[in-house]
């Protein structure tokens, strides 16, 4: 595995040759990330894969992430493996829930079913993708389940109906509503925080907790 | 003669036809016998796991990583407590490692032979999966002696596993995986020169190297083409890089070559479980870090601070720090890398599940193409999927 200095200088060079496209470079636990502009993640893959000195040719994932209070709520999180050289390297975008962002399924073959699901679970939409069908939910689900806004139990739920000898889609009943309990206290559990103020912590001073 | 109009025919396959491993609906456009187009439609077993761990404090997360590929539980468990221990920066003591890597390659075992003899079964040979589920039964029981569990194990921890191995156990494995040579001879007695199973697959599905990579392969799948790649060499983890072991590679990229990647990776970690278990180091099995990693119980007992981490860890958990990491493992059936990112809090933000069987399956439709549809019971048979993990 690739040390700290051999990402960093990556991370420069891919910074330097597309510097209209890409917004930042870092190294974070031994991991490089590239944040990229969305509009041209098509180039930027490209060229991460077919740059000599990067040669990522292995698209391990694609996942999204939701990230509500955002304007651009979702990030869109590439992981790429170069067998070549034995690094990996992160491209993030951001994305709405409006405008889609452009598919790499011209770059990578295993983008397809990536981007399916990230449609399937956040919505998050993909320009010119071949087949944007959702892939994990029911036939005929609506919403997407992976949303922070999304609640945990769902909406629907499916039982058998004896009567009219199918399944049936009822709204969610619980017996007892969903809890979801306060964890978070002023314990010393994380004493690695950097900011020094830990989740919870305003509790002590009699806050609200923003 | 008039001219007849003849039309493909679309055919289901599954979700409950025995060799689909599982719920897998596949719909095929199929010209006679030879298959066109393959549609894989999943997510019938989709349980929402990335969407419960949310939910879930960190360590209360771990049990669903055994859920994920039922196969393989502790590898899935592997790759997660990596992770978080990546975001905490925590070192693991050296006797924690060893018995993560012991029970990692005993959990390799038991998904190769599940997987080799269910794929046998499905080119039609019982005997192998007879006799293999012996041999995983007291693998199994390897499990049951540390975790208390046969299958969902839920052993290894942040910071280390559970519990140290009752006394006595390094031998029983030792003694074991002497004997486990030959149950691999009796299988490739079996299989390997076997004229039906050969003709069943060789020059099955062939696929190149460049073709798999760009298809997001990893494991044997992309061992199977001729390229050494394996996370347990190039990245290691847990002191891998400590064992010596080889990576057994294909030549001809096909459903024959995978299967004897897999019965030589066997014997390769038979190789490593006995090094682990001759250098097995002295020493705690998890690290004494107590805000992450609970006082044992007979330490609760006296100690009053002990108890006040038992009651903190079991209620609140730990906080991670914020962060994000990628971290991957060599599965038995590929890369599982787990993508956590992490905001401080006692819960995952993000805990996006990677699996190898789902990549492998989004493929099905190249593998398969131009196949006759036997074969592609041959080529889900060697793709080594399990539900579980596709669908999450």
């Amino acid at each position: 595995m690739a040390d700290d200095g051999v990402l960093q200088e990556l991370g420069q060079h891919i910074g330097a040759v597309l510097a209209d496209q890409v917004i930042a470079t870092s190294v974070v636990h031994g991991e490089l990330m590239v944040k990229a502009r969305s509009e041209h993640v098509v180039k930027v893959l490209t060229f991460l894969r077919d740059d000599p000195q990067c040669l990522f040719k292995v698209l391990v994932d694609i996942c999204g992430a939701d990230f509500p209070q955002r304007p651009k709520r979702f990030d869109v999180v590439y992981n790429l493996l170069s067998l070549v050289h034995n690094q990996r390297v992160r491209v993030k975008v951001e994305a709405d829930d409006q405008t889609p962002i452009p598919s790499i399924t011209g770059v990578h073959n295993s983008a397809n079913w990536f981007e399916r699901e990230a449609w399937d679970m956040y919505g998050i939409m993909f320009a010119a993708h071949p087949d944007l069908r959702r892939l994990l939910t029911d036939y005929g689900f609506e919403g997407h389940p992976l949303r922070k806004d999304f609640p945990l139990t769902g909406f629907v739920e499916v039982r058998y109906d004896e009567e009219r000898k199918r399944v049936v889609y009822d709204p969610v009943k619980l017996p007892q509503e969903f809890r979801k309990f306060d964890f978070l206290s002023p314990w010393e559990g994380a004493a690695a925080v950097p900011q020094g103020l830990l989740p919870g912590d305003e509790k002590a001073e009699g806050q609200e907790p923003g | 003669m008039a001219e007849v109009d003849i039309k493909n025919m679309t055919l289901n396959f599954g979700p409950q036809h025995p060799a689909a491993h599982g719920v897998l609906r596949l719909v095929m456009e199929l010209d006679g016998e030879v298959i066109e187009r393959c549609d894989p439609h999943i997510g019938l077993l989709h349980r929402g796991t990335e969407k419960l761990i949310e939910y879930k404090t960190y360590q209360q997360a771990l049990p669903y990583f055994d859920r994920l590929d039922y196969v393989s539980p502790m590898c899935m468990e592997h790759a997660y407590v990596l992770a978080i221990e990546k975001l905490l920066q925590l070192e693991v003591p050296a006797r924690g490692q060893a018995v993560r890597v012991l029970f990692s390659e005993i959990t390799r075992l038991l998904n190769h032979i599940l997987n080799i003899t269910s794929h046998a079964m499905d080119v039609g040979a019982i005997t192998p999966a007879l006799w293999g589920y012996e041999e995983r039964e007291k693998l199994m029981e390897f499990y049951e002696g540390v975790s208390g569990a046969r299958l969902h194990a839920n052993y290894f921890r942040v910071g280390g596993v559970h519990q140290d191995m009752p006394a006595g156990m390094a031998e029983e494995i030792g003694s074991y995986i002497d004997g486990f040579h030959k149950y691999v001879d009796d299988l490739e007695t079996l299989l390997t020169e076997n004229r039906i199973f050969k003709q069943r697959n060789v020059d099955i599905s062939v696929i190149g190297p460049e073709e798999a990579m760009d298809w997001g392969f990893s494991g044997v799948m992309l061992r199977c083409t001729g390229l050494p790649w394996d996370l347990r060499k190039s990245q290691p983890y847990d002191g891998y890089e400590k064992y010596d072991f080889d990576i057994p590679v294909g030549k001809n990229g096909d459903c024959y070559d995978r299967y004897l990647c897999r019965v030589e990776e066997m014997r390769q970690s038979c190789r490593i479980i006995k090094q682990v278990l001759e250098n097995m180091p002295d020493g705690p099995v998890a690290s004494s870090d107590r805000k992450v990693v609970a006082p044992p119980r007979a330490e609760m007992k006296q100690s009053m601070e002990a108890l006040i981490h038992h009651f903190k860890l079991y209620t609140e958990g730990f906080k991670v720090p914020p962060g994000e990491t990628y971290t991957a493992i060599e599965a038995p059936k590929g890369e599982f890398g787990v993508y956590l990112v992490a905001d401080g809090t006692n819960m995952p933000y993000r805990c996006k599940i990677r699996s190898p069987g789902y990549v492998h399956l989004a493929a099905l439709d190249y593998l398969c193409k131009g196949h006759l549809l036997a074969d592609s019971v041959a080529v889900i048979g060697s793709l080594d999927i399990v539900f579980g993990e596709i669908d999450r």
